[in-house]
């Protein structure tokens, strides 16, 4: 389980982000570390950069982290919070362009095959091409 | 010029303040394009700067700096927060490890600026806060050491956000408008125009 890329969702809405979750574990399991957030620091709709944090810490894996988010202040706050992490994991993390959901799922049945993180960027963004 | 805590100090109050002051018509300007929560947010990012004002006007300037955009970026919660964090952080980057301003303020203020535009993949004509940030830019370089710079910075920055409503947006929550974003004023623009105008202000009433 530890040597697959981890999942992290950013959504503005804490329910969004919460199904999102739900919907990637029923499709892959408990093969693949997933975590989540949505919510601005005060509970309502936005994102938090302390949150975002310590989902990417929390779904971290050896082979970095791939995360899906909704919004533009949600891939702002999530590039941020790269920024912010310790040194030694901040390469290890990447923002994907693609559809919350359907990249939320494809990632993570990708990162279930013992993908790289490269592997797993690219088949969520595929979703985003024309 | 160097700069004393308690001015520094006041200035970083009289700015938190005054958007503090403007959220509801921050939050106004944005329920027309955007999604409503910049005044919210801005506020909440400004009472947090509020909260930990001691310690950071201890601080050298660059130190300061860097803890009110780590500060933004961890409390505002919307794009804005990266953004304004980006904004301190590259400025706190850019000064000096002591109480003492350069001569040269355009220096710092175009690194913040430039953080901002990297930050947001952004440019200056996007109806966005750049759209006031970069004419008060060019003004600080280009009105340096004349005696009213800081008057002119202010109606700089008062024309600029006004130029903004006839933008349309191509960045941001409100570029999902397209041509209906035109003819509002951009929130951004407007939040940057608040804080460029209080420190102004402040800076008069100390002279």
């Amino acid at each position: 389980m530890t040597d697959t890329v981890g999942i992290v969702i950013v959504s503005h809405s804490a329910d969004i982000a919460k199904g999102t979750a739900d919907m990637v574990r029923q499709m892959v399991g408990s093969e693949v570390k997933v975590a989540f957030c949505g919510g601005n620091p005060d509970g309502g709709l936005g994102t938090s950069v302390p949150l975002i944090i310590d989902a990417i810490n929390a779904a971290w894996s050896p082979k970095g982290v791939a995360v899906l988010v909704d919004l533009g202040g949600a891939e702002t706050n999530s590039e941020m919070a790269v920024e912010m992490l310790e040194p030694a994991r901040r390469d290890l993390v990447v923002v994907c362009n693609a559809p919350i959901v359907e990249g939320a799922v494809m990632a993570a049945t990708e990162a279930a095959g013992g993908s790289t993180l490269a592997q797993v960027k690219a088949v969520a963004e595929e979703l985003s091409a024309d | 010029m160097s700069v004393p805590s308690e001015t520094f100090k006041s200035l970083v109050k009289a700015a938190a303040e005054q958007v503090i002051a403007s959220a509801p018509e921050l939050t106004s300007l944005d329920q027309a394009i955007g999604d409503g929560d910049h005044g919210t947010n801005m506020k909440r990012g400004c009472e947090a700067v509020l909260g930990k004002l001691d310690a950071i006007s201890a601080q050298p300037l660059d130190e300061a700096f860097k803890m009110i955009g780590k500060t933004l970026v961890m409390t505002v919660g919307g794009a804005s927060g990266p953004l304004y964090g980006s904004f301190f952080l590259a400025a706190g980057e850019a000064l000096s490890h002591d109480k003492q301003l350069p001569d040269d303020l355009a220096d710092v203020f175009g690194s913040a600026v430039n953080a901002v535009s990297a930050r947001g993949r952004s440019k200056v004509g996007e109806k966005t806060m750049l759209d006031v940030l970069v004419p008060v830019l060019e003004t600080l370089k280009a009105s340096a050491g004349q005696p009213d710079l800081i008057a002119r910075v202010r109606s700089t920055a008062a024309e600029a956000v006004e130029r903004t409503a006839p933008m349309q947006a191509t960045k941001g929550r409100a570029s999902f408008l397209g041509a209906r974003s035109v003819g509002h004023v951009d929130p951004g623009a407007r939040s940057s125009c608040v804080l460029v105008q209080a420190v102004c202000a402040g800076l008069e009433a100390r002279a």
